[in-house]
């Protein structure tokens, strides 16, 4: 069936998104770096607009800065558009742009009505997707940072528990439903679960990472001083842990919002996975492009969101 | 004679890949309250070694180290390091990089107010007042340097231990930042142990300049004694017979009795 090969098809992009063991080490040292290179050219980034205000700059070269950064981004739009509308006008079933906006404008018109369980708005699916994520997530991270604290800090722990996690990592999430379902006898808390399990991998490891990757010279720091335990904790391995708890964070809520949707078109219930398999069976395609892009732009200000706190965190190089 | 450090027959050994590598053997060394005392040799003869010994920051495998007549079982605050790479928390200002060193060796037994006031203290002998507010990567690698030394000093050590302090910084800051440093040491009487690379440098701080032979295995090869007064003024120097000698002394020692063979 349909559902059989999507999941399938997730299940190999969820390994992916989420770090792998040992090729890990590269793309976590990475990704903080690239942290703290956006974060110093920000500065460059806002002054470059700072010249378009001055009185003295011709308008032709603030016209051509205004088309540069506009006129590719619509272009590319105005390309897919195009595609699709081709595309739509060669099928029957296949719904082109106009249908699709038209569609879009009646359901976002009232997105918060309920009509019995199986029949609410498109807010009400996107808000109960999005809370099955921040609790699956946020529980995650409560057990996952301190896990990726204790195996980072004792070579023991490391030791016992990466062959157990090398193994469970690369499992699709999916794969775990079943056995929230058993244990959990309901649906909600079952797809709760699997966000739990997608996110705590990539908050371990990214812990952990960050955890064996506190410059030496900071250790010694903290020894000649003779800091205490506490200190130790809050001046130097926090703050130098923080950048790739981030990163880790950030790795897991985008695979998070793949897994949700997958997860909810086996549960059922309400939710944005779910909406887009009711809308199949009612044969609503422009719904389900809709809900591509509603997923994709709510995907996007999460991913963004995390990068501003990531940035308020990075200290610059030094 | 009151020796503060005691080096006696130390020797220290590496566990390799490669196996056993002997990178000090027969060390011996006494360091007098209020000294000055430079370690000078070729690159990778032991000298980082020898003063994280001093340290405390690894431990001999065999021979004892003293301080103050006790036995160097680990590192600790009553001696202070200035690191080659300044090693400043860049996720706290210039202010509390010194704060934390200072809280920790006088927070005890004083308020807030005199811990802050030894900080500003610490940061004004070095000229760096105006940066205490600045996070460690807005400012230049010399102003770094500048606050690392802030911070061993603040914390009113026994011994302060160097290594390469200006080894990273152009000839122009070094030479201003040594300056700083005669003045700094002249007020505060310190005992200090520093690596270095530079005779001049060697010569211009140091009561007495340790030359080390090359490894495997390096000892100290001989001791220099500095007669020069103090404190001591770099254009005048560079006229003084005796600063000839000295710095010939060491340049004979370094270029041809330890001639190290091009790798
Ligand atoms: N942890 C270690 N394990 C193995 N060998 C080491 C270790 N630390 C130092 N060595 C070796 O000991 C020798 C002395 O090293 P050390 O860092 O003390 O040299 P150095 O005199 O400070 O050199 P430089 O002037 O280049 O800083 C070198 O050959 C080095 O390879
Ligand atoms: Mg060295």
């Amino acid at each position: 069936m349909n559902t059989a090969t999507l999941t399938s098809a997730l299940g190999a992009i969820v390994p992916e998104a989420a770090p792998a063991h040992p090729a890990s080490a590269a793309r976590c040292e990475a990704t903080p770096a690239k942290e703290s290179d956006m974060a110093s050219s920000t500065p460059t980034q806002t002054a470059a607009p700072a010249p378009t205000a001055e009185p003295g700059t011709p308008f032709g070269e603030r016209a051509g800065q205004f088309f540069r950064a506009v006129i590719p981004p619509c272009l590319g739009f105005a390309f897919v558009i195009g595609l699709w509308a081709l595309v739509a006008m060669s099928s029957a079933d296949f719904p082109g742009p106009a249908k699709t906006f038209d569609a879009a404008v009646t359901l976002f018109s009232d997105p918060f009505y309920r009509n019995g369980p199986n029949d609410q708005g498109i807010g009400w699916n996107i808000l109960s997707s999005l809370k099955r994520v921040a609790v699956g997530f946020g529980v995650a991270a409560l057990v996952g940072i301190p896990m990726g604290f204790i195996i980072g800090r004792f070579a023991f722990m490391n030791s016992m528990l990466e062959p157990i996690i090398s193994i469970l990592r690369p499992v699709s999430p999916l794969a775990w439903l079943p056995i929230g379902l058993m244990v959990f006898k309901a649906a909600d808390p079952a797809s709760t679960w699997t966000i739990f399990i997608c996110s705590i991998w990539p908050m371990i490891l990214n812990t952990a990472q960050g955890v064996q990757r506190v410059p030496q010279d900071y250790l010694n720091v903290a020894r000649v001083l003779n800091l205490s335990e506490f200190k130790i904790i809050t001046k130097i391995l926090l703050p130098s842990v923080l950048p790739y708890m981030l990163t880790g964070i950030r790795l897991s809520i985008g695979t998070a919002w793949l897994v949700i949707v997958a997860a909810e078109m086996l549960t059922g219930g309400v939710g944005i996975g779910f909406w887009v398999w009711d809308e199949w069976n009612n044969l609503k395609v422009e719904h389900i492009i809709i809900a591509i892009f509603v997923i994709g732009i709510v995907g996007l200000l999460l991913e963004q969101l995390l990068l501003l706190i990531a940035r308020r965190f990075s200290y610059g190089t030094n | 004679m009151n020796a503060i450090v005691k080096v006696e027959n130390v020797g220290m050994v590496f566990e390799t890949k490669k196996g056993r590598f002997v990178a000090l053997k027969d060390v011996n060394l006494q360091i007098r309250s209020g000294e000055v005392v430079s370690l000078i040799g070729h690159s990778g003869c032991g000298k980082s070694t020898l003063l994280n010994l001093i340290a405390g920051l690894t431990l001999p495998t065999s021979g004892v180290m003293l301080c103050s007549g006790r036995e160097i079982a680990g590192p600790g605050p009553e001696r202070a390091v200035v690191f080659q790479n300044h090693s400043l928390l860049p996720w706290l200002s210039c202010f509390e990089n010194v704060y934390l060193a200072v809280e920790r060796v006088f927070g005890a037994k004083e308020g807030k107010a005199r811990l802050k006031e030894r900080t500003a203290a610490a940061l004004e002998m070095v000229h760096m007042t105006h940066a205490a507010q600045k996070m460690p990567h807005e400012i230049s690698g010399g102003m770094k340097q500048r606050i690392g030394i802030a911070r061993a000093f603040a914390m009113e050590p026994k011994i302060l231990l160097m290594d390469e302090p200006f080894g990273a910084l152009d000839a122009l800051t070094r030479a201003s930042l040594q300056d700083e440093l005669i003045g700094v040491m002249e007020k505060t009487g310190a005992t200090v142990v520093m690596v270095t690379h530079d005779v001049d440098e060697a010569v211009l701080l140091s009561d007495r300049v340790v030359m080390m032979t090359n490894g495997p295995a390096a000892t100290i090869g001989e001791i220099l004694e500095v007669k020069l007064d103090k404190p001591r003024d770099r254009l005048a120097l560079a006229h003084d017979p005796h600063f000839a000698e000295c710095r010939g002394a060491i340049l004979e020692f370094l270029y041809q009795k330890q001639m190290k063979k091009a790798a």
